[in-house]
This record gives C-alpha cells, structure tokens and sequence, in this order.
C-alpha cells in the first residue's frame, strides 16, 4: 500500500468545523483547533508577502549594477522579507498551527489549559501584524532585520519605530502560546501517558515553549530600548549619546540566537513523527531525541556570542563561544543519526510527508554542518557576513523548517480537514521544492567564499554566474510553495474522505475520527504504551 | 571546471592556512554527509514496503552506538575548533614591525591616512611583504572593513577603535567591501586595496599634494588646543614623552595600559580615567576634535616615544 485509498468509514457528522457557522464562530471560538487555523491563514498570507520580497530581491541579484529598484527600495525589501520570515512565519509556524491543533490531541486532552489565552495569541499576532502590513504601506524599513544600532536608533529613516513595535507586540503572542503550552503538557496529560511515553513532537514543543518563555522577553526589551533612544533620545546604544552599540548586540542576539532552536526544534519533532510513521516501526534512541531537544534548548543559549566573532569582542569571549558552538552542534549531530537508524529495518513508503521528511534530513544535514564552519574562528572571520551565512541560515530555516513544516502540513492534512490532497501532485511538489532549494541556495555558498558580502543590491561582475543560478532556482522553489497552496484548498471540497486513521498512524491523534469533534475524544483515551509502538507487519513469501 | 570560480584569490601570508583549513572541514563535511545520504538510500531502498528484506532482530536503542555516534563528532568538533582558534589568535595578534595605517568610516566612503600622511579615498596602498596594521574608527553607524583576498574582516565602530593586520604577498589589485549593513548605499561603500613593491609604494607616498606627517599635524593640533599648557613642563598633566605604551596608576589603584582607545579616552572624556596624583582639570574634548584629529594626536604622542612596536619612523 504505497498510498492511502479512500476510506470505507463514512465522515462524522459533525465535528470542529461544521460545530457551528458564521464568521463570529471563528473570530470568538476557543477551540485550539479553529485557533490554529486562524494562524494558518494569518501565517499563509505573510509567507507568501515574504516571499514575494524574497522574489523581488533575486530579480534585482540577477545583474550586478543595481539596476531594478533603487538603493533605498532594495534595502527595504531584504528588511521586509527577513522581519515577516523570522517573525510573522518562522516562529509562529509549527507551533501556533500544528502545535496548537495537535497539542491537546496528542496528549488526549480536550483542548489546551489556557483556550482564551490562546485566542488572545491569534489577536495579539494580528496586532503586530497590522503594525507590520502598516510599515509595508506607508515606505518600509531599511535596517536589516537584525535591527543594528546606531543605524536603526539614529540614522535610519525609515518606519523603524512602528516595526519594533510591531515585533515588540508579536513576542507576546509567542510567551502566551509557550505558556500555555508548558502548563498543557504538565497538567493535562491523558492517564497513563507519562513523560517518557510522549511523542517526540511534544518534546519538542517543551523544549520550544521554554525558549519562548525565557528569551522573547529580552528581545522585547532590546527593540524597546531602540524605540526609546530613537523617540527620546535617551543614550543607550548610540555612542554619541554615550551608549554602547555592541550592547544591542548582545540583548538581541540572546535571543535572536534561541530562536533559531524555535524554529528548528519544532521541525525537528515533526519529522520524528513522519518517519516513525513511514518507516513503521519506533524511533531509534527515543530518550537521546528526546534528551537532545532538551540539550539544544538549554545550549542555545550559551552561543549567541558567536556572531559577534568580527565586532571586535575579546578574543577570549570569542573562543569560549567558538566552543560552545561546537558543544551544540553535538545533540544536532544524534538527531540525524537516530532518525537515519530508524529506517533500518523499517517498512518504508515513500509518501508526500516522507519525502519532506527525507529532504528534511539531507538540507538539515547540510545547514547543521556548514553551521561547523561559521563556529570555526578563523574560517568565520571570512565568511563572517556574506552570503555563506546566508546559505547556511536558509539551509537550516527553509531547507529545514520550512521542509518540515510542509510535510507537517501534508502529514495531518487528512486529520485537519478530514480529506486526502492527491498523492502524486503532492509528491511532485515536495520534489520541485527541493531542487529549486538548492539550485537556490547551494551557489550562495560558493559566493559567500569568495566574498560577496550580505545586504549588497550591487555587486561585481564575476559573481554574474551563481547569482542567475540562484534566481533561476527561487523561480522553481516559488513554483514548488504555490502548488500545495493550490490543490490542498482545492481538496478541501474535492478530496476523498480520509478516515480516522489513513496512514495507519499511532498516537492518539490518529484514534478520533477525521475532522475531529470539537471535543476532540468521546471519552479520555487511556494510554497503555510506548510512543510509536509499531508492529512490523509480516512479509509475504512468494 | 566550473564556468565560475570557487576560490578568491589568495593574496596574505594567512589567506592559504585558511583556505586549507577550509577544504579541511569541505572534506569532513562531504564525508558525513555521504555516509548518510548513503544510509539513508539503501535504507529506504532495501526496507521499501513489500521488500522481502531480513528484518529479523530489530533494536530500538543502544547506548553504545549512541555513544559512539556522539563522540565521534565531538572529537572532530574538537580538531575544529583547536585549529579555527589557533588561526584566529594569528589574526589578532598583529607582529611588532607592523606598519600602522589609519581607517576612518563614514556613511558611505573610507578615509585612509598613512602615518607619513598621505591621504586617500576608497583606496588602500601598501607594499608587499609588509605586515600592516590598521587602526579603525567610524564616524557614524558599524562598518566593516573586508578584504576577501587577504581573508581579514573586523567591524569598524564608532566612538571605539578596533585594528586587523595582514601582510600581502601578491602585488595587484584587491576588492575592499564594507561588510556590515551601514544604510543606503552600503553596496557602494566598496574600493580597491592596491599591493605595490616597496619602492613603488615609498614613490607613491611621496607622490601626492605635499602633506605634513600625522605626527606633524598632531603637533599642530596639541598648540592649537593649547595642550602644551599643561602637558609641556608645567606638572598639571602628566607628561607625553615615552608615555604610549607604558602602563599608568590611576587614583582607584587600577593600572592601565596607554593604548590608542586610552588616549582617545583621555581626549574625548578626560575626567574617565585620571592618572593618580593629577585632578581631573582637563576640559573633555568630546565633539570638538574629528575622528581623524584624534588619530593625528595620537600618532603624535606615539612619535614621542614609548613602545617600539607603534613608534612612527
């Protein structure tokens, strides 16, 4: 059985999506469920301006004299295209939409511990995210989305004051949703379901939720901070007014660097359950995952000093973060080797979701180890801030998380909406978006070696060759996002039913019916053993 | 091979141990990716469903081949960063007999001063087989100052100094980025460093509109701003002659070396760190003299002695 067929079990008459009708349904509900839905949308539309950015930016890359938009333009559209990325897709991503649909299902809960706080999540995104669409309309910022002092604090000019802002309310939705998450699996889960016997996916978001909760909060300040010496002039970073710009640094790179873990450690839980579910059979070395999500949450934290190897910071500061770095990388590393050990031995098919899974494992494999060389002092000096660093991030945030994201989408779309999207055009995607990722983004690794610096609208002709390579390849990776986009709506009323279960999955989520019922389990689920408790299925012989 | 190039070229003593500690980590990379992407496709080659592959004896953990998988990594991790940390103090720890050139940042060009005072734009001249050393400052927003074929990068930052050091071995004509976003037109804040043999280099410093040295004009600056008054004989300040590079006591009992950020300081916001036994009676400079006005005093208390590895020729 390489793909599901159509369920014989009849769809339940009612469930979550049908409960009750009108728009004041969705906007008012507490269901984690229609919740989450609500950050599909919100997230889906600003991937897609994000991406339109990403788009305008190759176009201009495809000759070296800036000849497409102006300086001041092209500097606003990189801006724009890494704030809505990192802040308005990335980080909400898979927690607010799987994590919040799934949560509760997983650990055969009802709903999440805090359902109104979660609703107040979705507002307090959609806030900031107006604040941002506002900066868009009204000229954009051009300070990067790392947000560099003096230049944001002083002498941009530009919407830097509305962006913090708008940065500055979406951190809150992302404390409110790791709480709220933190104290879910806790005090909510089903009996029987101790923490050993969770799924990976919901380690996974533990470890999220605590980076959520510990770190936003400073990056909050650190943009606060900018917004008053940019209103008031009060000295914090600027020089000038007797500030310490490396200061900035520091407090947002803190967080900024944890943030990266919230981007991939959620990813990283996903594809544990895709493979267990497609290879059938139990992750390999489930408590050294489970222990590695922990570690990486906790390490994190200890690094952000690494991309401060060129600012002029002690030598000796740079060495202790060179090390630890490294130390990091170490839990990444077991990942991948458990997760390649799982298919030994399994029973695989080689469905849309497992192929993003694959893809997963190999472009995570390539960002974790090109990651190596940035933590690697005296190679980092070079590359420091040129488009290695760029490769390298969107290897593990897009090659990665994004990867894993879309196959988490593919994988409980039949759950969500209780409909099968077509197997092959699925496939096809997955595939067009992983040879337009690379042809993307793999010759920006070369570029970046041989020096072509970040954040650059002009630049010299010998770099002509690998920058119309890469813009060839954004054209297929846009392809590749917009077809999934197409015929999972268009499955949504043309689907087959799918049935509680069509993967032949475990975990509790696949035990209720197919939309779930807003209560999500008839009665609480009693659980009796191990995650991914696959039962390898007997071969036939002859 | 390509119709591109995959290598800058390679023109500082340092740019070589770096590209080969480079092709270093590209081996170890391709190794381990391939000996999972391997696994990965004969894996899910071999244990297709419906295979008739032996899947006898399934284990779900082991703590020996976790460990094994664990520290193998580290231990390359460790050959890493051992070897990245060791080039990385070479490139922070520039020779005695550098040269010292003056860099100063704006939005969006670069000002160079050679100490015997030439001045230039966008351009870095320098001999060949000279290790150099460059004194940084910015007048605005971080910049950085990178020179892809010497593989040397290091922000420039305002109100602090920061220096890198090379020493070019090919004569020619090199790529100099601002590397650090700096607003509008930071793609165009680039230039040229142009490696020139000894000689050419000392006729083209003579070439040029006549200028006075740095020291000169720091001489010029320290009247102008009656300096003399007090750190010439008159025992208010402390003395200036073979000050820069010795250490000095402060009122607190902290020692300090005299180091071009400490007479910057000891200009800009004089009552900072004050020498023990003289009061904190020098008006603060701050605001009143250019970036480059303090590299100018500076290099003129350097001329008055003190620690040979800065002394001006």
């Amino acid at each position: 059985m390489a793909a599901p067929g159509p369920s014989q079990e009849p769809e339940p008459r009612e469930h979550y999506l049908n409960a009750s009708y009108g728009i004041r349904s969705w906007l008012l509900t507490k269901d984690h469920k229609r919740i989450a839905l609500l950050f599909l949308a919100s997230i889906t539309f600003f991937f897609f301006i994000g991406g339109l950015f990403a788009l305008m930016i190759r176009l201009e890359l495809m000759t070296p004299p800036g000849d497409l938009f102006t300086s001041a333009t092209y500097n606003r559209l990189f801006t724009m295209h890494g704030v809505i990325m990192v802040f308005f897709f990335l980080i909400p991503s898979i927690p607010a939409v799987l994590g919040n649909f799934l949560v509760p299902m997983m650990i055969g809960a009802r709903d999440l511990a805090f359902p109104r706080l979660n609703l107040l999540s979705w507002y307090i995104y959609s806030i900031g995210g107006l604040f941002t669409m506002a900066v868009v309309l009204t000229g954009g910022v051009d300070t990067g989305w790392t947000f560099y002092t003096p230049y944001s604090s002083t002498y941009s000019n530009s919407q830097v004051a509305l962006t913090v802002v708008g940065v500055f309310i979406t951190g809150f939705s992302s404390i409110l949703t790791g709480l709220n998450f933190i104290i879910t699996i806790h005090k909510m889960r089903a009996p029987g379901l101790t923490w050993f016997r969770l799924p990976l996916f919901i380690w996974a978001h533990y470890s999220t939720s605590i980076i959520m909760v510990l770190g936003t909060p400073v990056v909050a300040i650190a943009l606060l901070l900018v917004g008053l010496e940019r209103l008031l002039h009060i000295g914090i970073f600027d020089p000038r007014l007797g500030g310490d710009p490396i200061l900035f640094q520091h407090l947002f790179w803190f967080y900024s660097h944890p943030a990266v873990y919230i981007m991939i450690l959620p990813a990283m839980g996903v594809i544990s359950e895709v493979i267990t579910c497609f290879a059938h059979k139990r992750l390999f070395g489930y408590n050294f995952v489970a222990a590695a999500a922990v570690a990486i949450a906790v390490l994190g934290f200890l690094v952000w000093g690494h991309h401060m190897f060129v600012s002029g910071q002690s030598m000796y500061a740079g060495m202790i973060f060179s090390f630890l770095s490294f130390l990091v990388a170490v839990p990444s590393a077991i990942k991948v080797f458990n997760w390649t050990a799982t298919l030994y031995k399994g029973q695989i098919v080689y469905s849309t979701p497992m192929l993003y899974a694959f893809g997963f494992i190999g472009l995570f494999t390539m960002g974790g180890l090109t990651g190596l060389f940035l933590a690697t002092l005296g190679v980092n000096i070079h590359v420091h801030d040129t488009y290695f660093i760029i490769a390298h991030f969107h290897y593990i945030m897009v090659g990665g998380a994004v990867m894993a994201y879309l196959g988490g989408i593919h994988f409980w779309w039949p759950k969500i909406s209780g409909k099968l999207y077509p197997e092959g055009w699925g496939r096809l995607a997955a595939l067009i978006v992983f040879i337009g990722f690379n042809l993307t983004f793999f010759p920006q690794f070369i570029l970046g070696y041989l020096g072509m610096p970040r954040r650059y609208h002009a630049y010299p002709d010998e770099f002509v060759v690998l920058n119309v390579m890469s813009t060839a390849g954004a054209t297929i990776l846009g392809v590749g996002y917009l077809l999934p986009l197409v015929y999972l709506i268009w499955s949504m009323r043309y689907g087959k039913s799918a049935g509680s279960n069509p993967w032949n999955a475990k975990g509790l989520e696949w035990q209720t019916t197919s939309p779930p019922s807003t209560e999500n389990f008839p009665i609480t689920p009693v659980v009796t053993e191990e995650a991914y408790n696959y039962v390898p299925e007997p071969i036939g012989h002859g | 091979m390509f119709p591109f190039p995959t290598f800058p070229e390679a023109a500082s003593s340092i740019a070589s141990s770096i590209d080969l500690l480079y092709l270093f980590l590209v081996g170890i990379s391709l190794l381990m990716s391939a000996l999972i992407f391997l696994c990965i496709f004969y894996f899910a080659i071999k244990y297709r469903r419906g295979s008739r592959a032996d899947r006898s004896g399934i284990r779900h953990h082991s703590l020996a081949i976790e460990l094994v998988w664990s520290g193998i990594p580290l231990l390359s991790f460790l050959v890493m960063f051992f070897w990245g940390a060791w080039l990385f103090y070479d490139a922070y720890t520039p020779p005695d007999d550098a040269l010292q050139i003056y860099v100063v940042g704006k939005q969006w060009m670069w000002k160079i001063q050679h100490p015997e005072g030439r001045r230039e734009i966008n351009q870095l001249h320098v001999p060949v087989g000279q290790s150099i050393k460059l004194t940084m400052t910015s007048e605005d927003v971080i910049h950085d100052f990178f020179i892809p074929a010497f593989r040397v990068k290091k922000d420039v930052l305002p109100s602090r100094y920061t220096s890198l050091w090379f020493r070019a071995t090919k004569t020619g004509s090199y790529h100099l980025f601002c590397a650090q976003y700096c607003g509008t037109n930071h793609s165009a804040m680039i230039g040229q460093v142009v490696v020139m043999e000894p000689a050419e280099y000392q006729m083209w410093l003579a070439g040029g509109p006549p200028a006075e040295s740095m020291a000169q004009a720091g001489a010029k600056l320290f009247e102008r701003y009656n300096c003399n008054t007090c750190h010439v004989g008159g025992g208010r300040g402390p003395l200036l002659a073979d000050l820069f590079g010795s250490t000095v006591a402060l009122e607190n009992g902290q020692i300090v070396v005299v180091d071009e950020a400490y007479v910057r300081e000891s200009i800009l916001l004089s009552a900072a760190k004050v020498v023990a036994g003289y009061q904190p009676i020098m008006p603060a400079f701050q605001g009143q003299i250019s970036e480059t006005g303090v590299l100018q005093l500076i290099a003129y208390i350097q001329s008055l002695g003190g620690d040979s590895d800065s002394a001006q020729p």
